[in-house]
C-alpha cells in the first residue's frame, strides 16, 4: 500500500513537470489563434528548433557554430530588412498588379541566394575567431532557445502568414501555408542535424544546471526521488506563465493583442499599430514554443528533427481540451493531457498512451466543441 | 480486352521512352497515377466545403483490408479493392456523422485525430489480439476451438507451460514491420483505367443534382440549407464517396509494393495529399490530378537533390499558396492572363501609373 502512494505521488510529479512543458507548448497555439484566428501548425517545428538551439548551445563543440552563425545572421539581417523595406516594396508596387507577385519571388529568392554568398565568407572569418570549444552557462543556453524561437517565429508571420492576410485568403488557405512553413523548417532542421551530427538524433547532456543556486542530484524524500531538474522546469514554466499573464492583463501591448482579437479593424482605426501587434505576438508563441523545446530537451534528453510532431497533435488535444483561444484553457488542457498520458502509461501500455489522447480529443470535439473554458461560438460547430 | 491491355501496354512504352529524360520510370508512373487518385478524394471534400483530413487513415484501411484479402484468403485484386472500398465507406458512416458537424480548423483536427487513431490501431492491433485471446485462454473461453484453430493456422501460436503459463503469438498486421511479401498484383492499366473511372464519375457527379447541392454547400451551408438541399445527406454521402475513392487508392498502391507498415500512413501522407490539391488548386477535378503528378515526378525529375525532397515539397506548398493562390490550374487566372496580353499598350501604361499613384 505503501509503495503504491509513493509511485501513484511519483508519477503526479512527473505529470505535473511534463505538463507545464506541455502548457507552455500549447500556450503558443492558443495565443496565435486567439488573436489570428488562424492555427499555426509550424508551432510544433518552432518548438523543435528551440530544443535543438539550446542543445548546440549546451554542446561545447557546436556552440561556436552556433554563435558565428548567429552573428553572420544578425549582421546580414539589417541591411536585407531596410532593401527590402526601402527598395524592394517601393518598386515593386511601381510594377503591373499582375506581375507583382511574380517578380516579387524572383527578386526574394536571388537576394536570398545572394545573401547565402555573402554570409558563407562571414561565417568562415567568425568561426576563424571563435574559441574552439566554448562553455555557454544553460540559462543562456535557455535565452538562445527562447530569442532563436521567437525570431524563427516571426520569420514565419512575414513569409507565411502576412501575405496571404494581405490578400483577404481563406483561413485554411493560411493553415496550408503553416504546413508548408513546418516542413521547410523540419528539413532544414534535418539537414543541419545531418551537418553536424551526422545522424539525425542528438542527445542533451545529463544534469543541466540551469539556475545556479541547485544542485543537480536527486533529493530522495522517503520514497520519492526527485529530479531537481523537473522542479526547475515547472518554476519557469509557471514563471512564464505568470508574466504573460500580466502583460495580456495589466500592460498597454497587451490590451492591444486583446484589442485586436476582439476586431482587427476597429482596433486598427482606434490607431493600434495592427502589424506590430501581430510581430509581437508571434515572438512571444514562439519565445514560448522555444523554451518548451530546450525544456523538453532537459527533461527526455534525446532531440531528434521529429520531437515536433509528437507534440503538435499533443498540444493541438490541449487547446481544444481548454477551448481554441483560451490562454487558461491551454494550460489546463496541458496539464490535462499530460495527466492522461501518465496514467496510461501506468495503466496500460504505453503504445496507447497517444491513441487515448486522440480519442479524448475526438470527444471533446464532438461533445464540446467550445472546451472546457471557451466560450461558444457560431463558427465551431 | 486482350488487345485493348496490349495497346495499352504499347502506348506506355512510348509514353515512358518519351519521358525517361525526366527521369520518370514505370514505378514513378504508377505512384504518379495513385497519388492522382489521392488527390481526387481529397478534392470532392474540399469542393463540398469540407476541410477532412482523414484520406490518410482511409487509405491504411483499404490497404489492409484488400491486401489481407489477397494474401491470407487469396482473393482476386479488383474483388479485395471493391471490398476494401466497402469497408471504408461503412466506416465512414460512424466517423462521417458526428465529425461532419464541425467547421474548417475543428473538422481538420478531428479528421487528423482519426487518421491517427487508424495507425496507431493498425501498429498494435495483434499485441490487442494477443492481449484478448490470452484473456479468453486464461478463462477457458471456447477454449477448445482456440486450440484446433491454433494448431491450423499458422497466424496464431498458443502455448501453455506446465506452470500454467500462457503465451499468445498472433501476427496479422505485423505491428511497425508491416506486412511483407504482398503478391504485386496491381498493374499500370488497372490505375489508368481506375482513374479515368473516376474522372469520368466525378464529371458526371458535377452535373447531377448532388453535385449542384456540394457546390451550393461550399459556397454558402446558410443558404443551401434554405434552399431545401439537406445538408447532412450531401456532407456525409460526399465524405464516403472520398473515403472510398482514397481505399481504392490504398489498395491499388498495397498491391504495387511488397511490402506496406503503418508509417506509410502517418500525417506526411496526409500533408502530400493536401499539397497535391494546393498545388494544382480545386477548381476543377484536373488540379489535384495534375498537381500530384508534378509533385510526385518533381523529386525524380530533380534526382540529384534527393535528400532535399521534403524541404523542395515545403517550398512548393508554401510557394504555391502565397504566389499561386488558385494552383496550377487555374481557369480565371488563365483567361486573365490572355486578356492581359491582349491589351495594349496604352492600357498597361495606365495601369503602371494607377498602381505607382497608389
Amino acid at each position: 500500500m505503501d509503495l503504491l502512494t509513493s509511485t501513484t505521488v511519483q508519477q503526479i510529479i512527473n505529470a505535473v513537470s511534463v505538463g507545464a512543458i506541455y502548457a507552455l507548448f500549447a500556450l503558443g497555439y492558443a495565443l496565435v489563434f486567439s488573436i489570428l484566428g488562424v492555427l499555426n501548425l509550424a508551432h510544433s517545428a518552432i518548438f523543435m528548433w528551440g530544443a535543438f538551439i539550446g542543445m548546440l548551445a549546451l554542446d561545447p563543440e557546436k556552440a561556436p557554430i552556433l554563435i558565428a552563425f548567429s552573428i553572420a545572421a544578425l549582421l546580414l539581417s539589417i541591411p536585407s530588412i531596410l532593401l527590402e523595406k526601402r527598395i524592394v516594396q517601393p518598386q515593386l508596387l511601381r510594377l503591373p498588379h499582375q506581375s507583382q507577385r511574380f517578380v516579387g519571388l524572383i527578386v526574394r529568392v536571388v537576394a536570398l541566394y545572394l545573401l547565402w554568398q555573402i554570409g558563407r565568407p562571414i561565417y568562415g572569418i567568425l568561426i576563424g575567431i571563435l574559441p574552439e570549444t566554448m562553455i555557454i552557462p544553460a540559462i543562456i543556453a535557455f535565452v538562445f532557445s527562447v530569442l532563436g524561437g521567437g525570431i524563427l517565429s516571426v520569420i514565419l508571420e512575414f513569409t507565411a502568414f502576412r501575405p496571404l492576410r494581405a490578400r483577404n485568403a481563406a483561413r485554411l488557405a493560411q493553415l496550408v501555408s503553416s504546413i508548408g512553413a513546418a516542413l521547410v523548417l523540419v528539413n532544414v532542421a534535418q539537414i543541419a542535424f545531418d551537418w553536424l551530427y551526422n545522424r539525425t538524433e542528438g542527445y542533451y547532456p545529463r544534469d543541466v544546471q540551469l539556475l545556479p543556486f541547485i544542485p543537480t542530484e536527486t533529493w530522495i524524500i522517503g520514497d520519492l526521488r526527485i529530479t531537481p531538474i523537473r522542479v526547475v522546469i515547472l518554476v519557469i514554466a509557471l514563471g512564464l506563465m505568470v508574466a504573460l499573464q500580466y502583460m495580456v492583463t495589466k500592460t498597454q501591448i497587451g490590451q492591444q493583442m486583446r484589442a485586436v482579437a476582439f476586431n482587427q479593424r476597429i482596433s486598427s482605426l482606434l490607431g493600434i499599430d495592427v502589424s506590430r501587434v501581430y510581430i509581437v505576438t508571434f515572438f512571444l508563441a514562439g519565445a514560448f514554443g522555444g523554451a518548451a523545446g530546450m525544456l523538453f530537451g532537459m527533461v527526455f534528453l534525446n532531440v531528434t528533427p521529429f520531437i515536433g510532431e509528437s507534440i503538435a497533435l499533443v498540444g493541438l488535444t490541449a487547446i481544444v481540451l481548454g477551448g481554441l483561444g483560451s490562454i487558461n484553457g491551454a494550460v489546463l488542457g496541458g496539464f490535462i493531457v499530460a495527466f492522461i498520458q501518465t496514467a496510461s502509461v501506468t495503466f496500460g501500455g504505453s503504445s496507447y498512451r497517444n491513441a487515448i489522447v486522440f480519442i479524448l480529443l475526438f470527444l471533446v470535439l464532438l461533445l464540446r466543441p467550445q472546451g472546457i473554458l471557451g466560450q461558444a461560438e457560431e463558427n465551431r460547430a | 480486352m486482350g488487345f485493348l491491355i496490349d495497346g495499352f501496354n504499347q502506348l506506355q512504352t512510348w509514353l515512358l521512352i518519351l519521358l525517361s529524360p525526366l527521369n520518370i520510370t514505370e514505378p514513378v508512373l504508377q505512384f504518379m497515377l495513385v497519388s492522382a487518385i489521392l488527390g481526387l478524394s481529397i478534392y470532392l471534400t474540399l469542393y463540398t466545403g469540407m476541410f477532412s483530413l482523414a484520406n490518410g487513415g482511409f487509405m491504411a484501411i483499404g490497404a489492409y483490408v484488400s491486401v489481407l484479402l489477397t494474401q491470407q484468403a487469396g482473393w482476386s485484386l479488383s474483388l479485395s479493392i471493391l471490398t476494401g472500398m466497402i469497408v471504408a465507406g461503412i466506416i465512414a458512416v460512424p466517423i462521417g456523422l458526428p465529425v461532419l458537424r464541425l467547421r474548417d480548423i475543428y473538422l481538420a483536427i478531428a479528421t487528423i485525430g482519426f487518421g491517427e487513431v487508424v495507425r496507431i490501431m493498425a501498429l498494435n492491433f495483434d499485441d490487442l489480439v494477443e492481449s484478448f485471446i490470452k484473456w479468453m485462454v486464461q478463462k477457458e473461453i471456447l477454449f477448445d476451438s482456440l486450440i484446433s484453430r491454433a494448431e491450423t493456422s499458422d497466424m496464431l501460436d498458443i502455448t501453455i507451460r506446465d506452470n500454467g503459463n500462457v503465451r499468445v503469438n498472433f501476427e496479422l498486421l505485423g505491428g511497425a514491420r508491416g506486412i511483407k511479401g504482398i503478391p504485386v498484383m496491381a498493374e499500370t492499366w488497372m490505375l489508368v483505367l481506375f482513374l479515368i473511372i473516376v474522372i469520368y464519375f466525378i464529371i458526371r457527379l458535377h452535373r447531377s443534382r448532388l453535385g449542384r447541392a456540394m457546390a451550393a454547400i461550399r459556397q454558402d451551408e446558410q443558404a443551401a440549407s434554405n434552399m431545401g438541399i439537406d445538408v447532412v445527406y450531401v456532407k456525409n454521402v460526399v465524405f464516403v464517396l472520398s473515403a472510398m475513392i482514397a481505399a481504392a487508392a490504398g489498395g491499388l498502391s498495397g498491391h504495387l509494393t511488397r511490402i506496406i507498415d503503418p508509417s506509410n500512413y502517418g500525417f506526411d501522407l496526409v500533408v502530400d495529399i493536401l499539397a497535391y490539391a494546393v498545388l494544382g488548386g480545386t477548381q476543377t477535378w484536373a488540379g489535384p490530378v495534375i498537381g500530384a503528378m508534378v509533385l510526385r515526378a518533381l523529386p525524380e525529375t530533380l534526382r540529384g537533390f534527393s535528400e532535399l525532397r521534403g524541404l523542395i515539397n515545403g517550398l512548393i506548398l508554401l510557394g504555391a499558396i502565397v504566389y499561386l493562390p488558385s494552383g496550377l490550374v487555374d481557369i480565371k487566372g488563365f483567361r486573365g492572363l490572355v486578356a492581359y496580353f491582349r491589351n495594349n499598350r496604352t492600357q498597361r501604361k495606365e495601369m503602371v501609373k494607377d498602381n505607382a499613384n497608389t
